[in-house]
């Protein structure tokens, strides 16, 4: 049907008709109720308080079965939430309960970020099941609905009012999660100072703007006892699964040396009230209130953000198969344009990168040539000084082999020859300065020797050729 | 009979008891002048809101000292800062007067954010000691106020499974300042095997975290049986778990103190009930004294040698070199110090001595 056509149908005036007969589609209610009950019913509860306060214990009372649960520590870092899924069965009808336990909750010293993970964990499964609406191939039907269906808030039996934390808490999550509170641990205050609690936790509630849920009054069968009850808010429960024998029966209950709290005696606590109203009564309702308004209120924000609206600027009803078009334009656009800047990025890196390292090699290019020229230069000197080394040398050996001539041509004369021989150490000196000029004489002719014992035995050749006497050159 | 003391033991015979010397009236007289004198004590309370502190204070000294009291509401509660609060009462029995100061701690806990919210109260204490010490120090030391803390009752909920990281921050920034004594708060709400369960919990964690509570002395070896017995009994029964009330109900044809429930009624004073009359006796009718000897022999001791300390320290290091003032020998801290500092030094020397081979070997080579 186009939309035109529809418009065009509710004008008209809807007429009653009267039945001739009984046709048979009163029911409808039972067919709706047979389907539910072979599908099975789904249910989640949020359980937030301190540890130690008798969340897991309310919860087996509740349920009056054992839910493994062991003893939390007071000493985690930060907030978790604990899921656990049982499947629970009673005469013909299933339940699918999950149970969430908020664990290390109020422990901590500094408490401001305590409301977090539980904000989160909520969204989460509101997400999910946003997510799988949105599925092109969706099977809603025999989805595993995760959304919190109720929050069960435990405040400490105190007397006096709400904690800081607890108001805090609240507020954040009144607006995604139906809330009870109740106190707990109820056993610890006298009657009197029962009512004045629950009169200044509900003013504290109202006064600060935190919605609770209330149950609800618009339908005739269930408004009066509903009504009644929202007036014993916040309720005063007491948790046990142990049993005690009163009179000639076994309740659930707990035993004092002064007494007995009986967990389903209306006048020591709350604990049936809370379970009529949770269990019996309304837990359809507050399916539906997750649904309907919870739910909605999350999936409305967040398509907002997304950028989807109802209407566009012309007041025309949008499709959101256009707006899902233009979005995702618009992303790829975006991609694109992402990618783009990071290309011309990295291209500026690389250039960059590359002028470096041209200097770089540049300066290398230079130290080497410096080093060479400094390399050179001490060549040449050690050169230079290898060549003065070499004269030396070759001096030293002239003398050395003139000695030892003169001295073999004079064998006889030794005195002489010790004077001499001192002479010559004495005129070593001498000699070393006519060694010099004989060194000299020799510079004049090059010498193109190749190792020192070629050059020396050239000098002698000149000693031979030269007159030579001791005491200088003649 | 010689001992080793060195004191002998003279030991009267039968013969000489005519000669009566009388030093016996000794204890008559130091209790003709305590009560001459008269007594205070300074107790302070401290837990989170909604304990039951006030309450137990009340049954505790039989008045009613929080008659006009302003509650925060749980809004106000979020930034709340931890406060002092003092109440000074003068009360008398059978002659002994007795000047009982109670220090509240509102606010402590009850924030969103509890990060350090023991320091006023660790201020407080502080405060209380320097101010005895400069009074101690002064010239006219006759009328000395000892306005120092000689208790502090800490509450624990017992709602959780024992200590929470709160409780043993708390105590443990207090323990060595003030006797602690934790007790368990609204005891109403546990069973007997509950409470059991809590206090050996609390005792594990207690060890486990190092916490230093108030210890009862060890008794006499010469005191009888019995009281033996109950000594032994108390110390099991740590931490106490109380119950405090307000009101007087009518149980068992008598009025006691109590609380009224649908399912019975929880006297205050039943030993079975809880472990309120074992901590007053312990409080007041046997330990106050002990409480107050501990204060001054142990925690003020070592306050004013930690004072001393840090002020001798801050005297050595202003005046190094000149000291006209005779400074008593340097503590133990400063000398480490000096220590630590020649080891670097030496460490130092080292390194630049390698240093020195190392560019000697360098220029060995290079020639």
């Amino acid at each position: 049907m186009a939309a035109t056509d529809v418009d065009v149908f509710s004008n008209e005036e809807k007429r009653n008709l009267s039945l001739g007969g009984h046709v048979g589609f009163d029911s409808l209610p039972e067919q709706l109720v047979s389907k539910s009950v072979t599908q099975g019913f789904c249910f989640n509860i949020l359980c937030v308080g301190e540890t130690g306060i008798g969340k897991s214990t309310l919860m087996n009372t509740l349920f009056n079965t054992m839910f493994e649960n062991e003893e939390a520590s007071h000493y985690q870092n930060g907030v978790y939430l604990r899921p656990r899924t049982y499947d629970l069965q009673e005469t013909n009808v299933r339940l699918k309960l999950t149970i969430v336990d908020t664990v290390g909750f109020g422990d901590q010293i500094n408490k401001e970020d305590s409301y977090k993970p539980i904000v989160d964990y909520i969204d989460t499964q509101f997400e999910n099941y946003l997510q799988e609406e949105l599925k092109i191939k969706r099977s809603l039907f025999n989805y595993h609905d995760t959304r919190i269906h109720i929050c069960l808030y435990f405040i400490a039996p105190t007397g006096h009012s709400l904690k800081s934390l607890d108001l805090v808490t609240m507020k954040k999550l009144d607006s995604k999660v139906n809330i009870i509170p109740i106190i707990a641990k109820a056993d610890t205050i006298s009657k009197s100072e029962l009512h004045k609690f629950k009169i200044k936790i509900m003013s504290e509630l109202v006064s600060n703007g935190v919605q609770i849920y209330q149950f609800p009054t618009d339908d005739e069968t269930v408004s009066e006892i509903n009504a009644s009850m929202n007036a014993h808010l916040p309720f005063a429960v007491v948790g046990s699964v142990e049993e005690v024998k009163v009179g000639n029966k076994a309740v659930r209950a707990r035993q004092y040396p002064w007494g007995v709290v009986q967990v389903e005696n209306e006048s020591h606590c709350d604990f049936v009230k809370l379970r009529e109203m949770l269990i019996r009564v309304n837990m359809e309702d507050l399916r539906e209130q997750t649904h309907a308004r919870h739910y909605e209120l999350y999936r409305r924000c967040k398509l907002e953000e997304m950028g989807f609206k109802d209407t566009d600027p012309d007041s025309e009803p949008f499709s959101l198969q256009e707006t899902y078009e233009a979005k995702r334009k618009e992303f790829l656009g975006d991609l694109q344009r992402k990618e783009e800047e990071m290309r011309q990025m990295f291209v500026n890196k690389v250039k960059e990168t590359e002028a470096e390292l041209k200097d770089k090699e540049r300066e290398l290019h230079e130290k080497f040539e410096q080093l060479k020229r400094m390399h050179q230069e001490e060549k040449k000197k050690v050169e230079d000084k290898r060549g003065y080394l070499e004269e030396e040398m070759n001096a030293f050996n002239k003398r050395k082999a003139a000695a030892e001539t003169l001295s073999l041509s004079q064998p006889v004369k030794k005195d002489k020859d010790k004077k001499k021989s001192v002479n010559m150490e004495n005129q070593s000196g001498v000699s070393a300065s006519s060694s010099k000029v004989m060194m000299a004489k020799a510079n004049v002719e090059p010498l193109n020797c190749q190792s020192w014992w070629q050059a020396i035995q050239c000098c002698t050749c000149l000693v031979h050729n030269a007159t030579w006497r001791p005491g200088g050159l003649f | 009979m010689q001992r080793d003391t060195g004191v002998t033991a003279v030991r009267y015979s039968e013969s000489l008891e005519k000669q009566y010397v009388g030093f016996a009236t000794l204890p008559n007289q130091v209790h003709r002048k305590s009560v001459k004198k008269g007594f205070d004590f300074t107790l302070m309370v401290a837990g989170e809101s909604g304990m039951g502190k006030s309450t137990l204070v009340n049954s505790l000294f039989l008045t009613d000292l929080y008659k006009d009291r302003k509650l925060l509401n749980a809004e106000e509660r979020i930034n709340q800062t931890v406060e002092i609060i003092k109440h000074t009462v003068d009360i008398e029995e059978k002659g002994v007067k007795l000047k009982l100061t109670i220090v509240d701690t509102p606010g402590f806990g009850d924030a969103v954010n509890n990060n350090e919210c023991w320091k006023p109260i660790t201020d407080y204490i502080d405060q209380q000691f320097e101010q005895y010490f400069r009074d101690e120090s002064g010239l006219n030391r006759k009328n000395i106020q000892d306005n120092r803390v000689h208790c502090c009752l800490y509450f624990i909920p017992p709602f959780g499974h024992g200590l929470r990281p709160v409780d043993v921050e708390f105590m443990k920034a207090l323990h060595e300042k003030v006797n602690i004594i934790p007790l368990i708060a609204k005891a109403d709400c546990l069973t007997p095997n509950e409470i059991k369960k809590l206090k050996d919990r609390i005792r594990e964690e207690i060890d486990k975290f190092g916490i230093k509570v108030y210890q009862f002395p060890e008794c006499d070896s010469d005191e009888d049986e019995e009281f033996k017995q109950l000594d032994k009994e108390l110390k099991e029964c740590t931490p106490f778990a109380v119950i405090g009330s307000n009101t007087v109900v009518e149980a068992r044809g008598q009025r006691v103190r109590g609380r009224l429930y649908p399912w019975g009624i929880v006297e205050v004073e039943n030993q079975s009930h809880c472990d309120f009359v074992k901590l007053r006796n312990m409080l007041i009718r046997s330990h106050m004294h002990d409480l107050k000897d501990v204060t001054c022999d142990v925690h003020y001791e070592n306050y004013r040698a930690q004072c001393i300390q840090e002020m001798t320290s801050k005297l050595a290091q202003d005046n190094r070199m000149e000291s006209p003032i005779p400074i008593l020998p340097l503590s133990t801290p400063d000398v480490d110090t000096e220590k630590l500092i020649k080891m670097k030094d030496e460490e130092l020397k080292r390194m630049q001595e390698m240093l020195n081979k190392m560019q000697q070997q360098m220029h060995d080579k290079e020639q």
